[in-house]
């Protein structure tokens, strides 16, 4: 592989520094987000039913792994992670990477799509109580 | 490759960088930007915690035909469908497993079938077309899934199989977006 050569060293340190683009900077579309978080999300969560992965309804502001009945890793347990808009652009970037041990591998690469979908969790109808159970 | 040996410390990164730095070198410190938190002696590997989670899904996909299959509403040659449908996700859950097991780890037991049909709603299903918008919505989510979980797999082996299982939840996918009328998408790169 032909190796990229900067023009400075203070270049190729920032570039070493910095992470990849964060969604935390970008306006989300919450309309958007909730399409998205249907097609790429909803594999395994759902707003109020811990399934693959636990239930999502106020989860921006929550701490990691408090979920009642979901069986959590000890790693995410562990975190001490805060569910921050910044914290959730973290974990949907690479969770793995955030926490060493997840069951959550999942990666959303597109910032704009973090966005959305973090802008998506945290709006008013998502964000408040749960709902009660339609039918069931 | 351990994740220690990918562990490049960036203090010799740095040390580097005065005159050139691969692509591959470029792309290495960036990953690792955010400090990596250990595994606690004892512990599951990474990759059995992923496939873990992969079983899960599969468990929860089977129990979907299976409710499906119960339910009374499917006419017969839907109901073909959906049983083939279905032995696909057994023929996944078998193939995680034994790659759980040969990691050393345990596969994650199924829930009971009571618990899926809260969790996925099922009482709300009236007619053949709920069944199938609802099994739409889990093989979309689950070929996304599946593409979204490769970059985290440290094994190569198991890229190239969640990306083969991808595949058959897109093929799944089409097939109930056909049953169901859907458009065929205008853009490419339809999933992931």
């Amino acid at each position: 592989m032909t190796p990229l050569r900067f023009a400075s060293p203070a270049i190729a340190a920032v570039l070493m520094v910095c992470p990849p683009a964060a969604a935390a900077s970008l306006l989300g579309d919450p309309h958007r987000g909730a399409s998205l978080y249907e097609t790429r999300c909803g594999a395994c969560h759902s707003l109020d039913a811990n399934r693959i992965g636990p239930s999502h309804r106020g989860v921006v502001g929550r701490r990691a792994g408090v979920v009642p009945g979901f069986a959590y890793t000890q790693a995410l347990k562990a975190s001490g992670l805060v569910w921050t808009p910044s914290n959730l652009d973290r974990w949907l970037t690479a969770p793995t990477s955030l926490v060493k041990g997840t069951a959550m591998g999942f990666r959303m690469p597109a910032a704009q799509d973090r966005a959305d979908v973090i802008a998506y969790l945290a709006s008013p109808a998502v964000a408040g109580a749960k709902r009660p159970a339609a039918g069931r | 490759m351990t994740d220690q040996m990918r562990f490049i410390d960036r203090r010799a990164a740095l040390a580097l960088g005065t005159s050139t730095l691969s692509a591959a070198g470029v792309l290495a410190v960036l990953g690792v930007a955010t400090p990596r938190r250990a595994f606690a002696a004892g512990a599951p590997t990474q990759d059995v915690q992923l496939l873990n989670a992969a079983i899960a899904l599969e468990h929860e996909g089977i129990a979907a035909y299976q409710i499906a299959a119960e339910s009374g509403l499917l006419t017969p040659d839907v109901l073909k469908i959906g049983i083939t449908f279905q032995g696909h996700h057994k023929q996944h859950r078998d193939d995680l497993a034994s790659a759980v097991r040969r990691l050393g780890g345990q596969p994650v037991a199924a829930k009971a079938l009571s618990a899926y049909a809260t969790d996925l709603g099922a009482g709300s299903l009236k007619d053949q077309t709920g069944v199938l918008k609802l099994a739409l919505k889990l093989e979309r989510g689950a070929a996304n899934a599946y593409l979204g979980l490769i970059p985290s797999l440290d094994q190569t082996d198991f890229h190239v199989l969640a990306a083969r299982m991808a595949g058959d939840e897109a093929f799944h996918a089409a097939t109930l977006g056909n049953a169901l009328g859907e458009a065929i998408p205008q853009k490419a790169l339809i999933f992931g």
